[in-house]
């Protein structure tokens, strides 16, 4: 680097030369991801400033725990794993349709954009699933002496501080009928022979200490949660619709006649943005 | 190259494809090893809070580890990945100085927040009482003694 700023120091500025040595359409999209990365950066720091606002915050290992078909089985870190290891690989193949890109090589950047897209369609597939099992997987919340079951949503959620177990079992006598019938489901009884129950009969067959009786937790948490890793997903499902694009006009030859597949480079920079978003998405939701 | 956007633009750092793919290899493995680490401490983190006594110091202090080992992540994304680290130092710094504000950014905003939370504690003890978590060994207690009677 030294050796070319000398070499064109004293021309630099004069016409003629890039001084950033750089496409003007590139040099932009790095400074649109540097404003991006300011919106996602006051994101993640306004979730920051409000959970040290609070005396208890959810505990990512007691919500995150769940994955696709193992049933109720605690598995934390798990799923979320896999989802970065997809966006990682997803990167890798991005990198390599890139440097297709340079060579010139149109059926590489065709063969790598193809995976990079499956691997933004998978996880984007991923974020779905959770989502959906995070707002329907509604867990039993002490609310106002009371069982009530509620899933993650921007209202509320689950992931209070573990209710009293005292105030628990009061509460489990004034809950409704049909609290009670979800909560007997794990004593392996059809979902009909529970509902013909009566309520003092459903509480002998709920195994009381099995259940984590929560508090509600705090309501930001949900809309943070939510805000940021839908953000993050809009950004990924843009990605994807930026890569079909790229695929297509790589397809029609656009890039062979023009020379050059600069706009391959745009994609990719846009497409690892995504990638380093989701690493402190990542951070900030998962692991602290 | 042949095929360039303007005669203005010389792209130098293209380099062969042999030097190309073992960079790349290795910064996948890298980030990939980063990663697993991460989800080691996570899941140390999630033991101590498991444990018994779980030490505040302890968590923090693998907590910070993680925030390190994701900057290092970020830095192989945006350096290789980005081909950031491969261009003109004036252009390196365009996208790196803005981005100093960061550091205002983030210890200014956290600190506000904890010191919210502090005055909150202070003089709403109401906040307080309904919502500092309780030592969860009282709670667990009386639960043995019901078991008995319940079932």
């Amino acid at each position: 680097m030294e050796t070319t700023a000398t070499v064109h120091q004293t021309k630099w500025w004069s016409g003629g030369k890039s001084p950033f040595n750089m496409e003007y359409g590139k040099l932009m999209m790095w400074y649109f991801l540097m404003s991006d990365a300011f919106t996602f950066g006051a994101f993640l720091i306004s979730y920051g400033s409000i959970r040290f606002s609070q005396n208890f915050w959810p505990d990512p290992n007691v919500v995150f725990n769940a994955f696709p078909g193992a049933g109720h089985a605690n598995l934390p870190l798990a799923f979320v794993s896999v989802m970065t290891f997809i966006l990682i690989i997803s990167s890798v193949t991005m990198v390599l349709a890139v440097h297709a890109g340079h060579n010139g090589d149109k059926k590489g950047v065709i063969k790598w954009l193809f995976w990079t897209i499956i691997g933004g369609l998978a996880f984007l597939g991923c974020q779905a699933w959770e989502w959906h099992h995070l707002i329907t997987g509604e867990l039993p919340v002490l609310v106002d002496g009371k069982i009530e079951m509620i899933g993650q949503t921007m209202r509320g959620n689950p992931w209070g501080r573990l209710a009293d177990h005292n105030a628990a079992l009061a509460a489990l006598q004034n809950s409704s009928h049909e609290t009670l019938v979800q909560l007997a489901h794990e004593s392996g009884k059809s979902h009909a022979e529970l509902a013909a129950m009566s309520n003092p009969q459903l509480l002998n067959e709920i195994k009381i200490d099995e259940l984590h009786i929560r508090e509600k937790g705090p309501v930001a948490f949900g809309g943070y949660f939510f805000g940021i890793t839908g953000f993050h997903g809009f950004h990924v499902f843009s990605g994807v619709i930026i890569n079909i694009i790229m695929l297509i006009m790589t397809q029609k030859d656009v890039f062979h006649r023009r020379g050059h597949y600069l706009m391959i480079e745009k994609a990719g920079l846009y497409w690892h943005f995504v990638d380093l978003v989701w690493v402190f998405v990542f951070l900030c939701f998962y692991l602290i | 190259m042949e095929h360039q956007a303007s005669p203005e633009i010389t792209f130098q750092h293209h380099t062969d494809d042999a030097t190309f793919k073992k960079r790349v290899r290795k910064t996948t493995i890298l980030l990939s090893i980063i990663t697993v680490i991460e989800l080691a401490i996570g899941l140390t983190i999630y033991t101590i809070h498991k444990g018994p006594d779980p030490s505040t110091l302890l968590v923090l202090m693998f907590k910070g580890m993680v925030c390190i080992l994701t900057l290092a992540k970020a830095y192989y994304i945006v350096s290789v990945f980005m081909h950031l680290g491969d261009e003109i130092r004036n252009m390196i710094m365009t996208i790196v100085v803005p981005l100093l504000l960061f550091i205002w950014f983030i210890i200014a905003f956290i600190a506000d927040g904890n010191s919210y939370k502090n005055l909150r504690n202070k003089y709403d003890k109401h906040f307080q009482e309904t919502t500092m978590p309780a030592d969860h060994k009282p709670a667990e207690k009386p639960a043995d003694e019901k078991t008995g009677g319940k079932q």
